[in-house]
């Protein structure tokens, strides 16, 4: 059996490894289904015999890693502890956690199917059919990436300054995450095998039940990472929401942080929305189900014919082109505008510094990120085993906590416990270590894998101990996907936002803080070369992932 | 084999010097003083600007909120990288005070600024002050519909009517003096009636600019975001008129913008002029001549000219240095509110 046929994306890698925590047990599973990065047969994968290998310094590395990650969780466990179950009780239990709750709930459950239905649709729209400029459609509808969530509620609400409230939120959320899901739905669009459909058709089938009998089922891992790593990100984001003004638990601990800086008020708004985590990422396993999607047997399948789209052209050409005036052109025109309006004036120092407080950050907390991740990106490929996926799920589960959780305990155990690292970089960078361990495991795991063991074998018959090996060969050759964790890390780093406010040094400022207390002063002119300067860094960024996900996909 | 072996260990070693360097330079440049800023980040800076040029001294902000700071500090305790506090209100002030972390102010500055902008035992000075108003939309309201106390809006005929912007510092400071003034009691049926009634907003400006959008007939702010509005654009604010409770209602509450040193700190010297200057001529002629349109308050130093008189505003007797910040919290949290 192989899995060739089933050559995944990068970006489709990163979209599963981001929610692995809850895949972890189902690893064989994933890799059986052609979701997971090996393309090699698993009989002579990478996996290496035991006792020959520097296992356990490796994994002495992973574990101080993944105790690390587990801080966070840990810190709420001991607060929920620490104040007592009345406490806990009158601080949970209240209405306005009801609300909150209620808030997340209406949020999510219309936000995802909206955005499942708008990205299948654009993907098929897109992969399948003969839709004129395909390539630019494709292009656009990634682009919306490349500007930051809470730029686009900027962007909506100086056009529509009434905008409020739950329509809004989802609204905007869908603008501004749908590509998330697009993005792996279209690249498995693009390498289904059409022989089932074929089948399908054969049977009598009409082209309609065709898709949802034989395509859409198809495309569950797909939808089900795209709609996970969504549903996240609602659950974590803050500043879109406060713009318009919809309040979720982010937002709420954010309030409660600014009126009694660390209370247990805040810190069990905090284990609630964890728990809201934790309940997603369940989920979500749930959904998934257990099903094989592989495609059995020799040979490719061949390229899929495109639909003919008739007259169905236009409306079907209308859809991608009112997407982008709302994800792209809206954004644009306004920034657009208020670069206009404030003319020279507004590019003040303050820009400069903080583009490079930004950059520099960013670069730094990738780097140190994706170094955090090797020892388990390599483990996780090379000798995978029971205690080693407990350790990934470590390393996975705290990359989908909010900012706000992460930064709260920080606070908390920096001041009390270490206290030279109060306030420094040190602790940030722990935090964007944290955050964004996920994703520098990502582009770490698929070029591992794919830098074949044999070579590894081969230096050490040469008489290399194993770990010049593991350096000379399979580091280097894991350079690129380093690079793209990296990249990746940075990406996130440079947007965001209330880890940075609560634990950066004194007198740091990053373009997201800046923006931010400029727009919170409804200083929209002031705050615009800030916004500009963020999609100017994230645009490459976003640009690697397009072209990664094209090439890996084969085109 | 080396060469291969030592780019790859140069590589890392590289980016972790970077990482370290990086760190390590950000924590050994002298910060100078360092100010936790909870007032208004732009006012701050242009004090702090000020001051560098008359003094050389140089200063750096950390920008924040009153309460967040406040207990922020209170847990650094001795440790705390603070060496002087700024705040938009008063309560945070206090609760630093309770824990005892304040160094005593020199008399010199004690006596450019009045009685009544200061606590008595002189362990932090009041620097600006701003009065609670209500802003109305002028196409919806007159004269005789706004409400004659502040109180009145939590009555039902004022449901879903106004707003105001109940997680902030500005308005907890409003709630601390209602609660002197009223009692626990009058303060809690006043917080249903908020909760009930208004519609919450993130900021006083956000709640401005959803009177002027015609989103809520009024909202309980403070004066000065009127003003700024007027003179840059007065975009979110055609449409608004301020209505100042008087009568001493608690709806005419001043709230009084603090300073504090830090008795942890190693830069008293430095701190305690910084404070001199805030409330000197020069610091308070920053705010009469600057955007900030908050009341000057030391003694004899005008206002801007465009702003209701301190005086003319007939505002409660509210003891500054007993507002009880942490009790205000407890309120609003159990309100529901945050």
């Amino acid at each position: 059996m192989t899995t060739s046929g089933n050559r995944p994306s990068k970006a489709v890698a990163f979209l599963f490894q981001r929610v692995k925590a809850s895949a972890l047990l189902q690893d064989n599973r994933l890799l059986a289904s052609g979701n997971q990065t090996p393309v090699v047969p698993r009989a002579t994968r990478m996996v290496l015999p035991r006792g020959r290998m520097p296992h356990a310094s490796v994994i002495l590395l992973a574990t101080v890693v993944a105790i690390f990650s587990l801080v966070p969780l840990g810190f709420i466990g001991w607060v929920t502890y620490d104040v007592g179950w009345e406490t806990v009780k009158t601080l949970v239990f209240r209405p306005r956690v009801g609300e909150l709750l209620v808030n997340t709930v209406l949020l999510e459950s219309i936000t995802i199917p909206v955005s499942i239905a708008l990205a299948v649709t654009l993907a098929w729209l897109t992969e399948r059919t003969d839709i004129p400029f395909a390539r630019l459609w494709a292009w656009l509808a990634i682009a919306p990436l490349a500007v930051p969530a809470f730029v686009h509620s900027y962007a909506w609400v100086s056009l529509v300054p009434g905008m409020r409230g739950l329509q809004s939120g989802v609204f905007v959320s869908v603008i501004a995450y749908y590509p998330f899901l697009y993005l792996p739905v279209a690249a498995a669009l693009r390498r289904l095998d059409p022989a089932i459909e074929d089948a399908a058709a054969s049977l009598g089938l009409n082209p309609w039940r065709v898709f949802f009998r034989a395509v859409l089922p198809q495309l569950r891992l797909a939808i089900c990472g795209g709609s996970l790593l969504i549903a996240l990100h609602l659950l974590s984001e803050y500043g879109l929401f406060v713009m318009i003004r919809f309040d979720t638990f982010a937002t709420a601990i954010v309030d409660q942080f600014q009126s009694s800086y660390n209370s247990p008020a805040s810190n069990m708004l905090g284990g609630v929305l964890v728990a809201c985590c934790l309940f997603l990422l369940g989920f979500e396993v749930l959904v998934r189900g257990n099903e094989r999607y592989a495609r059995v047997g020799s040979g490719s399948p061949r390229p899929t014919d495109r639909r003919r789209l008739g007259w169905l052209v236009v409306p079907a050409v209308l859809l991608p082109v009112i997407l982008a005036i709302l994800t792209l052109g809206v954004p644009l025109v306004t920034l657009g505008r208020w670069l206009y309006l404030g003319g020279t004036d507004i590019w003040r120092i303050d820009v400069g510094s903080a583009f490079l407080q930004t950059i520099v950050l960013a670069i730094v907390g990738g780097v140190l990120a994706t170094i955090a991740a090797a020892p388990m990106a390599w483990l996780s490929v090379r000798a995978p085993g029971r205690f080693q996926r407990v350790l990934e799920a470590c390393h996975y589960y705290v990359g989908s906590l909010p900012g706000v959780v992460v930064a709260l305990a920080l606070v908390t155990i920096t001041v009390r416990l270490v206290l030279p690292l109060y306030q420094t970089f040190a602790t940030l960078l722990v935090a964007y270590v944290m955050l964004f361990l996920p994703r520098a495991m990502v582009g770490l795991r698929a070029s591992i894998a794919q830098a074949p063991v044999e070579l590894e074998r081969a230096a050490m018959g040469l008489g290399r101990t194993p770990g010049q090996a593991v350096r000379q060969i399979t580091m280097r050759l894991a350079a690129p996907g380093a690079a793209a964790s990296v990249a990746l890390a940075a990406l996130g780093i440079t947007n965001e936002l209330t880890a940075t406010l609560m634990l950066s040094p004194n007198g740091v400022d990053t373009l997201a803080t800046k923006f931010w207390s400029l727009t919170s002063e409804i200083d929209y002119v002031s705050a615009a070369p800030y916004a500009f300067m963020m999609v100017v860094l994230s645009l490459p960024l976003t640009l690697m992932l397009y072209t990664q996900s094209k090439r890996t996909a084969g085109q | 084999m080396n060469i291969a072996l030592n780019r790859f260990s140069l590589a890392l070693a590289a980016s972790l010097l970077f990482a370290t360097a990086l760190a390590g330079s950000a924590n050994a440049q002298d910060e100078g003083l360092v100010v936790y800023n909870a007032q208004h980040e732009s006012l701050g800076r242009e004090w702090i600007d000020a001051f560098t040029k008359e003094t050389g001294i140089k200063v750096t902000m950390r920008q924040g909120s009153d309460m967040q700071f406040a207990n922020q500090i209170i847990q650094e305790g001795d440790a705390s990288p603070a060496d002087v506090f700024l705040t938009e209100n008063s309560p945070a002030m206090t609760l630093v005070d309770g824990a005892g972390l304040f160094a005593p102010i020199e008399k010199e500055t004690l006596d450019q600024v009045p009685d009544q902008y200061r606590p008595a035992d002189g362990m932090w000075t009041g620097i600006a002050a701003r009065t609670t108003v209500f802003a109305y939309d002028k196409t919806k309201l007159t004269e005789d519909k706004l409400p004659k106390s502040m109180l009145d809006l939590a009555d039902p005929a004022w449901k879903g009517r106004w707003g105001a912007a109940p997680a902030g510092a500005d308005f907890q400071a409003i709630v601390a003096a209602l609660l002197q003034l009223k009692g626990e009691d009058a303060t809690k049926a006043w917080l249903k009636g908020l909760k009930d009634n208004a519609t919450p907003y993130k900021g006083n400006s956000v709640a401005m600019k959803a009177v002027n959008s015609g989103e809520v007939e009024g909202a309980v702010i403070y004066h000065y975001y009127w003003f700024g509005d007027q003179a840059k654009t007065g975009e979110n604010s055609k449409n608004v008129g301020l209505h100042y409770f008087k009568n001493q209602d608690p709806g005419a509450f001043v709230s009084v913008s603090g300073g504090g040193i830090l008795k942890s700190t190693q830069h008293m010297k430095e701190a305690q002029a910084f404070l001199k200057f805030l409330t000197s001529k020069a610091g308070q002629a920053v705010l009469k001549d600057g955007d900030s349109y908050e009341y000057a308050i030391g003694k004899d130093e005008p206002s801007n000219e465009k702003l209701t008189p301190l005086a003319d505003l007939n505002a409660p007797k509210v003891e500054a240095s007993t507002l009880d910040s942490k009790k205000v919290v407890e309120l609003m949290t159990a309100a529901g509110l945050i």
